[in-house]
């Protein structure tokens, strides 16, 4: 990989992240049983994707990387788009195509 | 989505004059196993294009095309296969990187917790297998199924969940393999640096259903762009907590107030 990250470290990246991956999976049924989960335990679990991808997401559309951390109206118009399709339709792939023809779109009008 | 679903009685009641109970009881193995791939198809809509987006990304971020089928095959996890390659094309440093990717799949611990009463009775590498290709799409199937036909047998439970993970998996990974090879041939300077940050928030937008979710998600945000200052992937490791913390606080709440989601 180029970027200064190493080939040895996306492979142990992906080694490592695909052993515990599996065992996260295989938890229950393999080991752990009929083992209730705690409440607040079950609450924090069922709240982690929507709130770990918004924070990763957020700073990358704030300040991209391509236009050296300044905002950007096609990227951030990008985003609403994508949001907004993606809570009214529920569909990943329509909001995906919403976010990426208002991102083309803009970058030409904008020149 | 609730951890463990004991069989209910009124499924079983109703489970007499349901001609599609019935269909499902008299099912084979092999042709429980193609029913699981049928349903499955309106799924491998959403999960092919994702697949190929993951390939072009991951390629742009500087993988080379056995990186990209080590996370498909080793992970196979579509968020936390982002995720991971965001942070490392980021700098970040190696832990961060992992406690994020598998943060994002700790979900799938209360998938496997809530598939035990269904499939406590297989062996141990029918269980590990299971485990591997329990994402997202195979649980939602296979959960719905078991719960709408109790009364299926361990061999019927066991091929319908395979029939669903060979036709969620095998075009995940072959979709990536295929996004790898041909996002070599997409010129530069075509704006593909948003393509993460425009899945992500694709793949947000469905989850934000409930108060709970929306405060998550909006305090994770706040806190995020707060902490951008902080070396690269450490504003995440402690927004993200932040936003959980608050769901569950919400959600609590919510349920006190008496009107749930």
């Amino acid at each position: 990989m180029n970027g200064g990250v190493s080939d040895l470290t996306v492979w142990f990246v992906i080694i490592v992240l695909g052993i515990g991956t599996f065992l996260i999976r295989w938890s229950f049924l393999g080991a752990l049983g009929d083992r209730p989960l705690p409440g607040w335990v079950l609450r924090m679990l069922r709240y982690t994707p929507v709130a770990v991808l918004p924070a990763l997401v957020a700073p990358l559309v704030m300040w991209p990387e391509a236009t050296q951390g300044q905002p950007d109206p096609a990227r951030l118009s990008a985003a609403a788009a994508t949001l907004l399709v993606g809570v009214l339709s529920k569909n990943v792939i329509l909001a995906i195509l919403a976010g990426g023809i208002t991102l083309f779109g803009m970058l030409y009008v904008l020149g | 989505m609730s951890p463990s679903p004991a069989p209910r009685p009124d499924h079983q009641q109703a489970a007499a004059d349901d001609p599609a109970v019935a269909r499902a009881l008299a099912r084979t193995p092999a042709q429980a196993f193609r029913h699981g791939m049928i349903q499955s198809v309106p799924l491998m809509i959403v999960v092919v294009p994702f697949a190929l987006l993951f390939g072009i990304v991951a390629l742009e971020a500087g993988m080379d095309i056995a990186q990209v089928m080590g996370f498909s095959v080793l992970v196979l996890a579509g968020a936390s296969q982002f995720t991971a390659v965001q942070l490392l094309s980021d700098h970040a440093p190696v832990l961060i990187v992992i406690l994020s990717g598998l943060a994002v799949n700790l979900r799938m611990a209360m998938y496997s917790a809530s598939l035990v009463p269904w499939l406590r009775e297989a062996t141990g590498s029918q269980k590990a297998l299971i485990a591997y290709a329990l994402i997202d799409q195979s649980y939602a199937l296979s959960i719905q199924h078991y719960e709408k036909h109790p009364r299926l047998s361990l061999r019927q439970r066991l091929a319908y969940f395979a029939g669903v993970a060979v036709a969620m998996c095998v075009p995940w990974i072959v979709a990536s393999w295929v996004g790898a090879t041909v996002g070599q041939a997409i010129p530069e300077g075509i704006a593909l640096d948003f393509a993460m940050p425009i899945t992500f928030l694709a793949m947000i937008a469905p989850m934000l259903r409930t108060v709970a979710h929306l405060a998550a998600c909006f305090v994770a945000i706040v806190a995020a762009l707060a902490l951008a200052g902080l070396p690269s992937g450490l504003g995440l490791l402690i927004a993200a907590p932040l936003g959980m913390a608050t769901g569950a606080i919400v959600e609590t709440w919510m349920e006190r107030k008496g009107d749930g989601r």
